[in-house]
């Protein structure tokens, strides 16, 4: 490392651990956060940022184990690190051996690394498994004023506590593994201001898809997005960790929320949330976690929630979203960004500009996801489904985010609801937001979707995505089409 | 450590698509692995085989037309959006690519990118057109260390963006894990110190 150490070091290294002095503006949250884990920076170069919580699964990790191991060295800060496995495991039968081969080899090192170095796994059949971004706030492993990452893109999730979190790839594990740092340049800084109060039958998944709508799926690339406004402020916990998990598909390098009483409220009590003296200590320290009121962002965008109508994807990337009554875009009509897509888009998703939503006939429904599998999710559909039945022409998959969310949707009886409207209870994994197990949707079917992703074959090679709601998601599943869940919502006693 | 770059000298091979997302560069299946090589048979997947086929190669797609090479992958704007899966960058790697132009990257995939010695070289859009115009014998050739890309038969040629530690890093072969290992006492001072 010899002469590699001596360059760098000709970089006059200045340590930045203050908070910048106000006078030029106030301080905005993001900035907060960062410098607390500044641990010094490079001139004209990036930052060495202190990572607090290292998340990991079976997919991302098994290189960066192997470059330790080649390198020789343990994991510097073990009890720093929390594993699970979720991308490719199995959502039937998950006490059994997992059939297929390379998912099974990847499971197993994530085992074998995890117990040589000294990290605690929450693997198949254990009650915390589930996936990553809904077992770290669940378990009160995400707290406001952290730093987290993990190799997954939708690390961003964890931004709804107050957090700078943040998907790495499998290098940058490795640093993290190594040194419980990464190298990183400071984003600009965006907020989205959504003011007003949701219409019946939207909810937060439909403020994102329509932000996402308006400013397109590269509108925030380069920046931190924070999430301000009264209609953010009245969202539960879980409903903004769907706001934040799906800042990525902006482009942004992570999403926040400030912590108020909604997220202390939730994290007080869970598994590993500060208990006693330390819950006080740390409680007080994140009421200072809020963007001051004269601090400054690079971009500023301002919405009304009552604009927002329950909204879905037609598209091939999740900019490509309308309100479920409107008609696709034609190439005069729609956001510049994807202009020269859009044909391209239609032709693999084999819908016509110009035409309306509404009515297409759908396969099959996931209801799944970091973006939409908790508790409050499940609650949603089952209030809606209790006493339906699913339309004869479509196939439902509902699975759960973790073995927490299956054993309190058993406990509630939404399994019983699901039953009786022919849906299928699965189990915690990622499943068809990714199609890395067996849950793939066949090519050329139309699947609606509360995942994040409608990328070509995302779901599956030729799989037809239409990114929506839960609540559109189950309306689909009833009629076997795309409706206004609004409607239904009327008809409903 | 990675293998050093400084000035590459090459045809291109043109994939004027915009916003390719990773699911498109690697599809998810291939993600199995539990090493880093043997991803560039899979890069762009889906576009190159019909029905995943591999003895029916797609002739309208560019890596499968013998008359594009290189070691530069020129593509549309927005390249690399969505998930943070190395294996983007690895693939790019492994089938032989050192650079990538565009005329705008998404976040992660650059970053994973600079960390496996390719490089990410963004161009203004009106400079992206000119190379996809140019004809398949074309040469580009980009140079690191001033920082300039260049079209051979026109001379024109653009300056890009790079911090000055990651050019450090691409020129030298070093990787970010030596630096950051170099500074471990710094990072247990921090520790101490922040309690
Ligand atoms: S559910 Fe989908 S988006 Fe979320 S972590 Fe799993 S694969 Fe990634």
């Amino acid at each position: 490392m010899n002469d590699f150490t001596d360059n760098m070091e000709s970089n006059k290294h200045k340590n930045s651990s203050s908070i910048p002095s106000p006078g030029a503006g106030g301080i905005t949250l993001f900035d907060k956060i960062w410098e607390k884990h500044v641990v010094k920076t490079i001139d004209d170069g990036p930052s060495v940022l202190y990572i607090d919580k290292h998340l990991i699964h079976e997919v991302t990790s098994p290189q960066a184990f192997t470059g330790l191991n080649k390198r020789g060295i343990q994991v510097f800060r073990p009890k720093q690190v929390v594993a699970t496995a979720d991308h490719n495991v199995p959502t039937l039968n998950q006490h059994l051996p997992i059939k297929e081969e390379l998912g099974r080899k990847q499971v197993e090192a994530l085992i074998k690394n995890c117990a040589e170095h000294g990290i605690e796994l929450y693997g198949l059949g254990h009650p915390f498994q589930g996936i990553v971004h809904v077992i770290g706030p669940e378990l009160g492993i995400t707290r406001p004023g952290m730093t987290i990452v993990c190799g997954d893109s939708h690390t961003s999730t964890h931004g709804a506590f107050g957090s700078i979190a943040f998907g790495i790839g499998t290098s940058e594990v490795e640093m993290v593994m190594a040194t419980q740092c990464l190298l990183q340049s400071k984003p600009k800084l965006m907020r989205i201001t959504v003011d007003g109060t949701l219409n019946k039958g939207v909810v937060s998944k439909d403020i994102v898809l329509y932000i996402l709508s308006k400013i397109s799926a590269s509108g925030a690339t380069g920046y931190a997005v924070e999430f301000a406004g009264s209609a953010i402020r009245s969202l539960s916990m879980e409903a903004r960790m769907t706001i934040c998990n799906m800042s990525i598909e902006m482009g942004g390098r992570c999403g926040l929320i400030a912590p108020d009483e909604t997220t202390f409220n939730y994290i007080k009590g869970r598994e590993f949330a500060p208990k006693g003296a330390d819950w006080d200590r740390e409680s007080a320290s994140w009421e200072k976690l809020y963007s001051d009121a004269d601090a400054v962002f690079d971009k500023e965008y301002h919405f009304n929630a009552e604009d927002i109508q329950p909204m879905i994807t037609y598209g091939t990337n999740p900019g490509m979203g309308i309100g479920v009554n409107e008609n696709i875009p034609t190439t005069e009509t729609i956001h510049e960004t994807d202009r020269s897509g859009l044909a391209k888009s239609l032709a693999y998703m084999g819908l016509r500009e110009g035409t309306p939503i509404k009515g297409q006939k759908i396969d099959y429904v996931f209801i799944g996801s970091c973006t939409n599998s908790r508790i409050e999710d499940l609650r949603m559909v089952a209030s809606f489904v209790k006493g339906k039945k699913k339309d004869d022409s479509v196939e439902v998959w509902v699975v759960p985010g973790s073995k927490q969310v299956e054993a309190q949707a058993i406990k509630e009886g939404i399994d019983k609801v699901f039953e009786e409207a022919g849906f299928q209870l699965r189990q915690p994994g990622c499943s068809a937001c990714l199609g890395m197990n067996e849950d793939k949707i066949p090519a050329g079917k139309y699947c609606i979707s509360t995942s994040n992703r409608n990328f070509e074959g995302r779901q599956g090679a030729g799989a037809r995505t239409l990114l929506a709601s839960p609540l559109t998601a189950a309306a689909a599943a009833i009629t076997g089409k795309v409706s206004d869940i609004r409607e239904l919502l009327q008809h409903n006693n | 450590m990675s293998k050093p770059l400084s000035i590459v000298k090459s045809r291109f091979i043109p994939v004027n698509i915009e916003n390719i997302d990773t699911d498109q560069i690697i599809p998810a299946r291939f993600l199995k692995a539990t090493t880093k090589e043997g991803f560039g048979k899979n890069l762009f997947r889906d576009w190159r085989y019909e029905n995943d086929d591999e003895t029916k190669p797609k002739a309208d797609f560019p890596l499968n037309q013998a008359r594009y090479s290189g070691e530069i992958l020129v593509a549309g704007k927005n390249f690399g959006c969505g998930s943070s899966r190395e294996h983007a960058a690895w693939s790019i790697l492994d089938y032989g690519f050192r650079v990538v132009v565009s005329s705008f990257f998404a976040d992660i995939f650059k970053n994973n990118a600079l960390n496996n010695g390719v490089l990410p070289v963004q161009v203004s859009d009106g400079f992206l057109q000119k190379i996809f115009a140019r004809d398949a014998e074309s040469e580009l050739t980009v140079d690191l260390a001033r920082q300039t890309i260049t079209i051979n038969a026109s001379g024109e040629s653009e300056s890009f963006d790079i911090n000055s530690y990651k050019k450090t890093c691409l020129l030298n072969g070093y990787d970010d894990i030596d630096f950051l290992l170099s500074i471990k006492p710094e990072i247990e001072t921090f520790e101490t110190e922040r309690g």
